[in-house]
Order: C-alpha cells, then sequence, then structure tokens
C-alpha cells in the first residue's frame, strides 16, 4: 500500500461512517460574539463544546494586556527558548506559576500538547518504565512513544490494577514514572489522587499529574486537583495548559525538584519549537491573576455544571460518573451520537462528538463543557434540546 | 515449540474466539488486524486480560510488532520467560 493510498483508506473510513455532507470535525465557525455564542452558517449558535471553563477569552484584562504586548513586542519571537526565542515575559510567566503552586520552577511550552510531550520524553528514557492510565490525553501517549520508556497502561481509575502493575515491576518501579489527570477529558471524571500518591510513595516512583482540565476549576484557587486534595506536595511534576481556564494557547510544567530546569537541555520538544508569541504570554499572564482570584467564576462553573448534569440524567441519558464542568452523554452506537449531535446543532447548540476509538469501551460520546460565562438560561435551554432529542434518540 | 509456548496460545485463541467469534478459525499466521477485524483498542484491552491471566505487564510499545497470533504468543513467552 503506497502513502497515498493509506490517506485514501482514512477517506473511505470516514465516508463510511458519516452522512454524505456531514463535516463533523471540521465546522467552519464564522463570526464569534462572545466566550458563548458564535455564528455557524447563517445562524447563531450556543458554544457548548468548548473548554472556555472560566470564559475568559474576552475579559479586557487580558484582551489588553495582548494588546499592549503586541504593540510594544511584535507578533512572535521567531525563535525557540534557547535561540532568541526568551523574552521577559516568558520568564516572569514562568516565575509567576512557580509563585502560584508555590514550586520551585516552572517551565513555559508553546502548547498544552507540547507541554506533555517535553516534559514525559525529558523526564523518561530508555530502560525506564511509564505507567499510564487507560484513558490518557493523546499528548500523554505521543510523550511516551517519543521518551523511549516501557509503556505500561493501567485499568482508568483502577487502583488495585496500578498496585499490581507497580508490583511486577520490583525494584523497576524506583525508575518508574506514574501519569494520571486531574479531570479526565473524555468522561470528566478525577483521578483518586490520595490512592495514586500512596502507591507511587509505596514503590518509590514519580508522579506527573496533567491539570489540563482541572486548572481553575478544583480548588480554592484554582490550582486543580492538587489544591482540592491538599496534595501537591505528593505530586512530583504538575503538566497544564493555558488553552482552557486561561483562555489563550501554551502549556506549564511546575515541580519542586530543581532537576525540572534541566529539562531545558535535554527535551527536544522544548528545543525545537518557537516560543510562544508576547500577545499570548500577557494574556496568560493577566488571566492567571484572573484565575487565581476567581472564586465567583469557579461557584457560577460549578453551579452550571451541576444544573445541566441533574438535567440530563432526569432525562435517562447515560452520563459520566461524576458532576463535572466535562458533561459525556454516553451513546452506545455512533449512529445514536451522530443524530444526538445534529440535532442539537439544529437546536442552536454546538458540542463535540468522539466515536470509536476516540472513545472509551467502544462507546460513543457527544461532550459538552460547561463554562461560567454560560447563563442559568442557557443551560436550561441546552437541557430543553436534549428533551426534545430523548425520543428520537435513546 | 515449548509446552508454555502451546499453552499460551491456546489460551490466547480463547480470549481471540470470544472477540471474533466462534465461527472464525484462528492459527498462529492468523492476522490480529486484518482477518480477525480487532482494533487497536480491542487489542489492548485484550492484552489487559491476557496480562492478568499470566501475572505479566505487556509493554504497550511492544505490540508494535506483533502482526499475528504467533507474534503475539512469542512475545507473551518471552516477557513470562523473563520474569
Amino acid at each position: 500500500m503506497s502513502l497515498l493510498d493509506k490517506l485514501d483508506a482514512v477517506a473511505a473510513a470516514r465516508k463510511a461512517l458519516l452522512p454524505e455532507g456531514m463535516d463533523v470535525f471540521g465546522i467552519p465557525i464564522g463570526e464569534i460574539y462572545s466566550a458563548t455564542e458564535a455564528k455557524i452558517g447563517d445562524r447563531r449558535i450556543l458554544f457548548l463544546g468548548t473548554n472556555n471553563y472560566l470564559g475568559l477569552t474576552f475579559a479586557p484584562e487580558c484582551l489588553r494586556a495582548a494588546h499592549e504586548a503586541l504593540e510594544s513586542e511584535g507578533t512572535g519571537t521567531t525563535g525557540s527558548r534557547m535561540a532568541s526565542g526568551s523574552y521577559g515575559g516568558h520568564r516572569a510567566l514562568e516565575r509567576e506559576f512557580a509563585d502560584f503552586y508555590t514550586c520551585h520552577s516552572c517551565i513555559v511550552f508553546t502548547t498544552g500538547y507540547q507541554a506533555n510531550l517535553a516534559t514525559i520524553s525529558g523526564l523518561a528514557g530508555a530502560g525506564d518504565v511509564i505507567l499510564i492510565d487507560g484513558d490518557s490525553h493523546a499528548s500523554i501517549y505521543d510523550g511516551c512513544r517519543l521518551s523511549g520508556a516501557e509503556i505500561i497502561r493501567f485499568r482508568h481509575n483502577d487502583m488495585t490494577d496500578l498496585d499490581k502493575r507497580l508490583r511486577r515491576l520490583g525494584e523497576r518501579s524506583r525508575s518508574t514514572l506514574i501519569i494520571a489527570e486531574g479531570i479526565y477529558s473524555m468522561l470528566g471524571d478525577r483521578a483518586p489522587l490520595a490512592e495514586i500518591v500512596k502507591l507511587k510513595d509505596a514503590y518509590h516512583s514519580t508522579l506527573l499529574l496533567d491539570e489540563a482540565h482541572s486548572l481553575g476549576v478544583l480548588g480554592k484557587t484554582g490550582q486543580g486537583l492538587v489544591e482540592e486534595t491538599g496534595l501537591i506536595g505528593g505530586v512530583d511534576f504538575i503538566t497544564g495548559t493555558f488553552s482552557k481556564s486561561l483562555g489563550g494557547i501554551g502549556g506549564y510544567c511546575v515541580s519542586n525538584h530543581p532537576q525540572l530546569d534541566q529539562l531545558r537541555y535535554v527535551s527536544r520538544p522544548y528545543i525545537f519549537t518557537a516560543s510562544p508569541s508576547p500577545a499570548t504570554i500577557a494574556s496568560t499572564r493577566a488571566a492567571l491573576k484572573l484565575l487565581h482570584d476567581g472564586v465567583g467564576l469557579r461557584q457560577q462553573l460549578w453551579k452550571n455544571a451541576h444544573q445541566l448534569y441533574s438535567r440530563l440524567q432526569e432525562l435517562g441519558y447515560q452520563l459520566g460518573p461524576e458532576p463535572s464542568p466535562i458533561i459525556a452523554t454516553i451513546l452506545d452506537t455512533p449512529q445514536q451520537a451522530m443524530a444526538l449531535w445534529h440535532g442539537l446543532l439544529e437546536h442552536g447548540i454546538y458540542v463535540n462528538l468522539m466515536l470509536p476509538p476516540a472513545a472509551p469501551d467502544g462507546k460513543s460520546l457527544v461532550r459538552c463543557s460547561v463554562s461560567a460565562a454560560h447563563t442559568s438560561e442557557q443551560m436550561d435551554y441546552a437541557g430543553q434540546a436534549f428533551a426534545d432529542l430523548r425520543e428520537t434518540i435513546l | 515449540m515449548s509446552n508454555d509456548y502451546n499453552d499460551i496460545l491456546q489460551k490466547l485463541c480463547h480470549h481471540l474466539r470470544q472477540l471474533a467469534g466462534p465461527e472464525v478459525e484462528i492459527t498462529p499466521q492468523t492476522d490480529l488486524i486484518n482477518q480477525l477485524a480487532i482494533d487497536s483498542v480491542k487489542l489492548l484491552n485484550l492484552i489487559m486480560e491476557i496480562e492478568d491471566e499470566f501475572d505479566i505487564s505487556v509493554p504497550i510499545n511492544a505490540l508494535t510488532d506483533v502482526q499475528t497470533v504467533h507474534e503475539l504468543t512469542n512475545l507473551i513467552h518471552q516477557i513470562k520467560s523473563a520474569k
């Protein structure tokens, strides 16, 4: 099979799965009206699939900071962090993130994907072992592959399974990196962090926690699951992204291990990527302050999440295991999921669709992501749309 | 082939029949993806069942080179022997 034949096979598989003319994964969004509304085609739609958890994409403080940086420092750095691309803003944001977590060090990356790729591949290498949750994000899988370490999966959030796999490693558990996520992106459930830390300590391993979906969402100051559980001291490395609660693009890793700084010299994704643009750094710095002080935003976010989760539960939809800003409706077949997704779009609501093998256990997901910027009326409207579609879907 | 290899092969075929259906003939040369239509996610779940059965952990990067039932049997045999 030639290289292009392989892509033709992908096209054929997509065509077989998706109805003619239904470009589920490439819908062009026209005008953006606000953090929760935009134009698709000729109609106004409600965004219910973005990860704009705190609704900061139009925060005046962030817009102003980005404008000023754009005017004073230009559109891009045109260099990697190691070669002309480390501006004062990058260093300042690293200091601010380290202070936010009361950690020794921080490294800022250009994307959240790169943060995992760079951190994981910089920490582990050939001869080491990485133990990852089966529901881990693709950036974790890809970082593991790049590292050259042995990759072993444990069953999602199953601590008996993690224990068993650590035991099987014997002495090698000491050179093992365990990776979990604060909130998992597929079903919106949390990692059982207390039990993971206990196992990590018992087997003398190292723990990395990805707070991509929990930064700004959990904890009094929004640090994530580490703050919610009071277990920041038990986690060795925390990664996360700017592209969700912080409303920008980029990523970070913080740690109390001073060795974190050495990743700057060994981690290829860090070394060979252009650094984040000045405007991105400036808006993220402003957003981090708002996130830290955003107790009210978190309250509104969770109020919205509980409202929609309860409504969909009442309607009899099968949902992820706990209320969360990520509300996944679990459907048995791709056809059911596509019908629900399409029905919601016809109601003027844009959500995310996950089909096998991207969704866990051969199921399909229609995934809503709730924002603090959503109003109670918007949650009601979404609930009513799910109610209207219930008979034809379930 | 050793008794150990044959034992693994037998148990593996049992698991594969549950996935592919009892009517499908499975031999050591059977291609897991093309003949049994086992996608990557099903394969990873199958591996977890096998890991429990033999009390081993199979690194997922070792699966890159596995295409046939024989190759998977051989991989499990190697990991089990190295314990």
